[in-house]
């Protein structure tokens, strides 16, 4: 079974992104990770393959060089192959489900698992376009997934109601949310190993941008609050003040 | 032009009236029960519609995201302002976990939109609102439910309360947690939410988890009960009315939040609250 995990490089989860006075995002100093959502998925292919199912793991990520560094982190991690998109277009949503599409069908992909979403810009559909535009079902927001012999897998969702558990048939896309798994921590020989296994770079065929950004801007400021001493304090404020309760 | 629309949530209709009244077009509203892409498509199709929206529910970013790729159109999630500059639709949605607000454009100004459900209130009513649309079921193709497991909700939901009251790991236990948490909710008429970790540790069920990946929530008032407060929860509920932070540790990252801020063991303060309130 041939799993491809598209891997999305993004600021660190901890940094706080903030628009500078000059309108752009400050991200010079930021720490660049794998999008965590993303991490979890790539775990999941490599426990698929762990308890004992034929997996080869193709790692993918759409951008500059710098993105071969999340890949080399991929790799370690357990991903067999990796293969870079090159591009330096700004990557909307439906320009990455193209390009991916573009890929899995030159490479015969049984299942996509991929993040629910990218903490950068918190698009959340680009696993949703992809299975779409494949016309391949789609199981989203995992939090359990189950191979069920080579041509179907059974997978618990975290739904807005509950957990809702769904059989999709492969080939199909599975976006990953939090509790599906702990990653693990990258051991240094792993990270040796990595530098061997093999780094396609392919170059991206240009997309046209459909969403154009004419403005960042910060949040509006919270007015600032005070610090009350006692339940008493608390209970009077909330009904004088706020008038809340 | 026209909007069909997912009317899952009364929030979604408010959107479609502000997309109407800035477009000059119309709107259908549609059921949102066992919804597919597939459905959307071609209920768009039937009555002639451009343009798609529906509230950022999981229902929602699942069913248009894939119908935003069926119809190649682009896709707006998480939307919090619809505005008209210059005759052009613009749209507000935020970026990294809430910390950056991105003003955007779609070419054409024909796009897919899920709209954030805190952000936008009940719609106006001068008249009657349409009923919805029944849809013919059509399935996607591979998917098949085999059960729900959504316990049955005594609280009003997450995103439609009030008063939301949400506990964090000094919680405990799923019986502390529903006593001082479900019971202050109670006493509020509210819902009770909870962050990441208490999910994580099974405390809380995974419905209750309010964040950047959780449901996003802005009641007229919110309780954060030895909550933290990290980048991600604070993502889901900085836009509340007014915040109320409760929590032992006076550094914690939830009190630069907060309108009021109560340094106290929830154990001892939340009890004094049910007492006194």
């Amino acid at each position: 079974m041939k799993i491809l995990v598209p891997i999305k490089r993004v600021p660190d989860p901890y940094e706080k992104i903030q628009v500078s006075p000059d309108g752009t995002l400050a991200l010079d100093d930021v720490k660049w990770v794998i999008n965590p959502f993303d991490e979890i998925a790539l775990e999941e292919a490599v426990r698929l393959r762990e308890s004992g199912a034929d997996v080869e793991i193709i790692a993918v990520s759409i951008g500059g060089s710098v993105c071969e560094e999340q890949l080399r982190t991929a790799l370690a991690l357990g991903a067999d192959r990796a293969v870079l998109i090159e591009t330096d277009a700004a990557l909307e949503p439906g320009s990455v489900a193209r390009l991916l599409h573009g890929l899995v069908g030159q490479s015969q992909i049984d299942l996509i698992l991929m993040g629910k979403q990218a903490i950068d810009d918190d698009y959340g559909t680009t696993g949703q376009m992809l299975a779409g535009s494949l016309g391949w079902p789609m199981a989203t927001f995992a939090s359990k997934i189950t191979l069920e012999g080579n041509d179907a897998i059974v997978v618990v969702r975290e739904v807005d109601a509950g957990r809702e558990t769904v059989r999709v048939s492969l080939p199909a896309v599975i976006t990953a949310d939090l509790r599906l798994n702990e990653p693990r921590y990258v051991a240094l020989p792993a990270i040796m190993r990595a530098r061997s296994k093999p780094l396609e770079r392919v170059a991206g065929v240009a997309q046209d941008p459909k969403i154009e950004v004419i403005e960042f801007l910060p949040p509006p400021p919270r007015k600032a609050g005070r610090r009350v001493s006692s339940v008493d304090e608390l209970i009077l404020a909330l009904k004088d003040e706020a008038r809340v309760l | 032009m026209k909007l069909l629309v997912l009317a899952e949530v009364p929030q979604a209709v408010t959107f479609a009236q502000q997309w109407a009244s800035l477009t000059g077009g119309s709107y259908v509203l549609v059921q949102a029960k066992d919804i597919t892409a597939e459905m959307l498509v071609a209920a768009m199709k039937a009555h002639g519609c451009d343009a798609l929206a529906g509230a950022a529910t999981s229902l929602g970013r699942d069913a248009l995201a894939r119908a935003a790729a069926l119809l190649d159109l682009p896709m707006l999630s998480d939307v919090v302002k619809i505005e008209s500059t210059d005759n052009r639709l613009v749209l507000t949605r935020p970026m990294y976990a809430g910390n950056v607000l991105a003003r955007v454009r779609t070419l054409g100004d024909v796009a897919v939109y899920s709209v954030r459900v805190s952000a936008f209130g009940l719609p106006t009513s001068h008249s009657p609102l349409p009923t919805p649309l029944a849809l013919e079921p059509i399935p996607t193709p591979g998917v098949t439910v085999l059960s729900l497991d959504a316990p049955e909700q005594n609280r009003p939901e997450l995103t439609q309360a009030r008063v939301v009251v949400s506990g964090g790991r000094p919680t405990r236990d799923a019986e502390t947690f529903e006593k001082l948490i479900g019971g202050l909710a109670d006493k509020l008429g509210g819902a009770a939410g909870a962050t990441r970790a208490v999910v994580d540790d099974g405390i809380a069920p995974n419905e209750l988890q309010v964040g950047q990946t959780g449901k996003v929530v802005a009641p007229e008032l919110y309780i954060a009960a030895g909550v933290s407060g990290s980048i991600q929860h604070l993502a889901g509920m900085k836009d509340s009315k007014i915040i109320v932070a409760i929590n032992t540790d006076p550094d914690a990252a939830i009190f630069e939040v907060a309108d009021y801020g109560l340094v106290a063991d929830i154990h001892v303060a939340i009890p004094e609250l049910l007492e006194k309130l």
